[in-house]
């Protein structure tokens, strides 16, 4: 399903002479200018790069997308919303950095969900972006417009950020592979921070190899992000090919409940068999907590962003309302006049979670919970190597379908948050299309803690039966 | 049930500002939202230490010396004082937070 360029397409291209890197970053230039305004996948674009090509470069040459909630010294960040319309970035994100010193072109940054708070990119307030699919459909969120720069080829591959999905889920409805690390595993310096215990930075790409080669460039400790381990970063790309023969693969019973729709199941069985028949040992196994993260979820994540949202006051930086008559009203009128719909809703839901009289009854229970997940986890892993199912409940749904009811929108995440509460890194790649729909489906790799190895391997090798 | 001077006593608590219909239109969501999450009651964590964040890193410290990728420069200050809405010279200007007798 996937057409146009892929890192090794480019690395060859630009080996053997087929074009040049400033050719190839003009074609894709052109490529946007025309069929951008279909889609609304970008929301700025740079003309030309300062070009560092090293010859050794990883990337070099590649062009590519970057989620607007990365800081790219002086350019415009809006993280999709109105009250960052006119800021300018003072710094290069630690991922931007090892990005350009790895020689890769920064096409323009893409459209997402305000501060990434949503599933379906229908919460920019700079209008939705598309399917490239189906233009009548949602590309999921909150890294919607990276999910389909990468599917209609408007990019080589774009960066996205996961803090309960927001790159499996929008990959799975655009018929990418999306990949979202181990918390630690990739600094968050100079990424707009929605909920800082769980937000991971990740790939959107064409195919495994590419995440893989991707996931490498941007690892590692970082000194201005103290969550980061200074842990090795295992050589992937190179050894996607090793053997997962006798592997040990766990598929939650909980997964296939209520909610899943009958043609993503099929799909998924269908990818589970295919990994049976790589050799891979296929075991029933349980996490009796799955059910209650979502809710667990809910409490934690709206509780960082009442938090993190604080900064956005109308007096250093960002939209201010004029005309206010007394500093109070500055906070209030900025915020109410800036903010949308979405995180006005997260920012009085956390407030409430953390104030006075509810802590214990919501902040403090749902951390416990969370213990109770990740100890689900750490023993499925005991005996598996690692875990699958599906990415979302259902295809991509229309645009304007789930709107109106937040709590509907939630519930597209219920696959997804899990790992962000462990931790846990997870890759969704495409197995084909629903049955009824006829749009793509994710299948989910989820793998231990900071074993991104093992995921990779497992998806690669995946991604190459279902060829 | 979460109620409407709830909704509001939050929101200003949260420097939001909300109208009527905003008022009751947060009510209805936070309403079906809160319900959803009572969910969580039915999970027994007596005894069950918190999960606050998942790396397990315990008090990470650095050398207190400066890292020097942030040297204050011109072009530096413009880039982040001069971003403040309402600003005089090298200083963000703020209104007065004392009243007048």
């Amino acid at each position: 399903m996937n057409s146009g360029f892929t890192i090794k397409d480019i690395r060859d291209g630009l080996a053997e002479g087929q074009f040049t890197a400033e050719e190839i970053f003009k074609k894709y230039s052109e490529k946007i200018k025309k069929e951008n305004k279909k889609i609304n996948a970008y929301l700025s674009t740079f003309d030309s790069n300062p070009l560092i090509l090293k010859s050794q470069a990883s990337l070099a040459g590649v062009p590519a997308a970057i989620k607007d909630n990365m800081l790219i010294d002086g350019t415009k960040c809006t993280a999709g919303s109105k009250i960052l319309e006119n800021y300018t970035s003072a710094y290069d994100a630690t991922v931007i950095k090892k990005l350009r010193e790895a020689g890769v072109q920064f096409l323009g940054k893409t459209n997402m969900d305000e501060f990434a708070m949503g599933t379906s990119t229908e919460n920019s307030a700079f209008g939705p972006t598309k399917n490239p699919l189906d233009h009548t459909r949602v590309p999921g969120g909150s890294s919607g417009g990276s999910a389909a720069a990468v599917a209609a080829d408007l990019a080589v591959f774009a960066m996205g950020s996961d803090t309960g999905g927001s790159i499996r889920q929008p990959a799975a409805f655009c018929g990418v592979v999306g990949f979202k690390p181990s918390y630690g595993r990739v600094s968050r310096h100079g990424l707009i921070a929605m909920a800082s215990s769980l937000d991971q930075i990740g790939p959107l790409t064409k195919n495994v190899e590419d995440a893989a080669i991707v996931f490498e460039t941007i690892a590692g400790h970082d000194k201005f992000d103290s969550t980061t381990l200074n842990k090795a970063i295992p050589e992937i790309s190179k050894n996607l090919n090793s053997d997962i023969k006798n592997l040990r693969i766990g598929v939650p019973k909980e997964f296939f409940g209520g909610g899943l729709s009958s043609e993503v199941e099929e799909k998924i069985r269908g990818g589970i068999k295919k990994l049976e028949e790589l050799g891979c040992k296929i075991e029933e196994i349980s996490i009796p907590n799955f059910e209650y993260a979502l809710a667990a979820y809910y409490i934690l994540v709206p509780s960082e962003i009442s938090s993190n949202l604080a900064r956005f006051d109308g007096i250093r930086y960002g939209y201010s309302s004029k005309n206010s008559p007394s500093l109070l009203d500055v906070y209030l009128d900025s915020r109410s006049e800036g903010l949308g719909a979405e995180p006005k809703r997260r920012i009085i839901l956390g407030t409430y979670a953390l104030s006075s009289g509810y802590y214990d009854a919501y902040y403090l229970k749902a951390q416990k919970v969370r213990a109770l997940l990740r100890q689900d986890f750490d023993k499925a892993f005991e005996k598996v190597d690692a875990i699958v199912g599906p990415v979302t409940p259902t295809t991509a749904f229309k645009i304007g379908e789930k709107i109106s009811d937040p709590l509907s929108l939630y519930l597209e995440d219920v696959y997804t948050v899990p790992l962000n509460l462990a931790g846990l890194p997870g890759i969704s790649i495409p197995c084909g299309l629903g049955r009824e729909s006829k749009m793509p489906v994710g299948f989910q790799i989820i793998g231990k803690y900071f074993d991104e190895s093992t995921v990779l391997r497992v998806a690669y090798q995946l991604e190459q039966s279902l060829k | 049930m979460i109620t409407n001077e709830e909704i509001r006593r939050i929101a200003s608590l949260a420097r939001v500002k909300i109208d009527e219909k905003d008022e009751k239109k947060f009510q209805k969501d936070l309403g079906s939202i809160l319900e959803y999450i009572e969910k969580l009651n039915e999970v027994d964590t007596t005894g069950v230490e918190p999960l606050y964040q998942t790396t397990g890193l315990v008090d990470s410290f650095r050398s207190d010396e400066s890292r020097g990728e942030f040297k204050m420069d011109e072009s530096l200050n413009e880039k982040l004082i001069g971003q403040a809405p309402n600003k005089e010279d090298r200083f963000i200007k703020v209104k007065s937070i004392l009243n007048k007798r």
